[in-house]
């Protein structure tokens, strides 16, 4: 198998359990609007300042959200002997990791789209920039699975795991939050930022956490 | 049995118990302490006891005339001698972290990942040291507890939050090796995060408050500005000193976790042989 099928299998893996567990669709992305209609309780259901802020708080519920997706794409591997499995296979880390990663960001995509529908809902949002939304936003998802991926098989099926992660992986996904939140705030038309270039940004992130978790990802599936 | 004990310096292969005279090689020596350390730590003490003197005693508080105002830091720049050297030794600190888990993961040292996680423990209090007294300052000086605009704030508030993690893997069950090879990595990424937050910040503050490098513009002068070099200083030879500490009690402990119970059911059985 050449290193695309083998991507392509442990994606396809991780997406058939979604497919049947439905847990990012019928738990995650229920929590994440959720957050949003917390949020709208929390500052007033005052519309001038939602939809001022729609960029931060809807970054905030993903970056929330993903850390449980990150919990679920670990937890499919913990049981039942998956992991020695895995490493039976005799697939190369490197695909592992980027099969773990695409399957994560699939999921994160799932997400980030019925919550975008949350808050043009819940916080009269509109969109004034669509290619620079959407491509933002890949990039945004793309850091964000590619790290959550490296943090959860650093902590592999630690009983700890479930507290450490978050302060783990939060602080990490900071620049994220940062980038992702200026470049809606000039796709929704709420700030006047160059969006482009957090754009920019984002796409770094995404492609030195790709590469970090390419390289140790061999390290990693050793001991877990 | 022999626990080999670090001894001066960071070399692991000496063994301080036979130098300072306590050698009984059938038991585990508790000592961290070596020849090398007493000086460092004599002189960290004296160097303290100059220090409370030169930043409360010997020199003025800051008070400049400028275009015939009186302005200035007042007592609050005595903080400046603290809060300097507390952050240049946490990134100094995390530096050593983020050097030493990089050669974990080439080289496999044990070593490298002893001084990764010592370190790493001395910067995560530094960096709250820092961030304790740039708060204390700020409330006199720019009337807040904490500054959003300012860069470098929240690039050390960020790295300290990334230490706690770190040292929360740390701490996390496994094996030695498990657990070094699994720190190193997310101590090398300390390094990568560091710039990124501190890139990002950077773009998103759009400014910054924070002094300037107040010293180059020779606003601090003579004896304040050789007591905040000679708080830096002070600062580096205090960390050398604690790093070494910890390093051998971290050796102690790897020791311990490694032949305490074999070592104490040998007891246990010598005893029962001879009774």
């Amino acid at each position: 198998m050449n290193h695309f099928e083998e991507i392509a299998l442990i994606a396809g893996k991780d997406l058939r359990i979604e497919g049947r567990s439905r847990v990012a669709l019928n738990q995650i992305a229920p929590f994440a609007i959720l957050v949003i209609v917390l949020f709208g309780f929390a500052l007033d259901a005052d519309r001038t300042t939602l939809q001022t802020f729609t960029p931060g708080l809807y970054w905030m519920a993903v970056l929330l959200s993903s850390v449980l997706a990150v919990h679920r794409s670990v937890a499919v591997e913990a049981g039942e002997g998956a992991r020695e499995g895995l490493l039976l296979s005799g697939l190369r880390p490197a695909s592992v990791f980027l099969g773990k990663a695409v399957a994560l960001v699939a999921q994160l995509l799932i997400v980030a789209i019925v919550l975008l529908g949350g808050v043009l809902i819940f916080y009269s949002a509109s969109i004034e920039d669509p290619v620079l939304l959407v491509t933002s936003l890949l990039g945004a998802v793309l850091g964000v699975g590619a790290a959550g991926t490296l943090y959860g098989a650093l902590l592999g099926s630690q009983r700890a795991r479930e507290t450490i992660l978050p302060i783990l992986l939060l602080p990490v996904l900071a620049p994220v939050l940062i980038a992702a939140t200026r470049a809606f705030g000039d796709a929704m038309g709420t700030t006047g930022t160059d969006g482009w270039a957090w754009t920019q940004l984002l796409y770094a992130f995404a492609a030195i956490y790709t590469a970090f978790g390419v390289l140790s990802h061999g390290v990693l599936m050793e001991e877990n | 049995m022999t626990i080999d004990t670090p001894g001066t310096g960071l070399d692991p292969t000496h063994d301080p118990t036979r130098a300072s005279g306590l050698a009984d090689p059938g038991s585990v020596s508790g000592i961290t302490r070596s020849r090398t350390t007493t000086i460092l730590g004599a002189v960290v003490l004296a160097g303290a006891g100059l220090w409370l003197f030169l930043a409360f005693g010997a020199t003025d508080p800051d008070v400049r005339i400028v275009e015939g105002n009186e302005v200035g830091q007042y007592d609050a720049i005595r903080l400046m001698y603290v809060h300097v050297p507390a952050a240049i030794t946490a990134y100094l600190a995390f530096f050593v972290t983020a050097v030493g888990s990089a050669m974990v993961l080439i080289k496999k040292s044990v070593w490298w990942d002893l001084v990764a996680g010592s370190s790493a423990e001395i910067g995560s209090v530094a960096a709250a040291l820092a961030l304790i007294t740039g708060s204390i300052w700020g409330k006199p000086i720019w009337n807040t507890w904490w500054e959003w605009g300012d860069v470098r704030l929240l690039t050390t508030l960020v790295l300290f939050m990334l230490s706690l993690g770190y040292l929360a893997v740390r701490r996390l069950e496994g094996t030695a090796e498990e657990r070094a090879k699994r720190s190193a990595i997310i101590g090398l990424l300390l390094l990568f995060n560091v710039i990124l937050v501190n890139r990002s910040v950077e773009l998103w503050a759009d400014q910054t408050i924070h002094q300037q490098s107040t010293i180059a513009d020779a606003k601090i002068e003579d004896l304040k500005a050789f007591t905040l070099y000679y708080s830096m200083l002070l600062g580096a030879v205090a960390y050398a000193w604690m790093l070494i500490h910890r390093f051998r009690l971290a050796w102690l402990e790897r020791q311990y976790d490694r032949f305490g119970i074999d070592d104490a059911i040998a007891r246990r059985h010598a005893e029962g042989a001879s009774s």
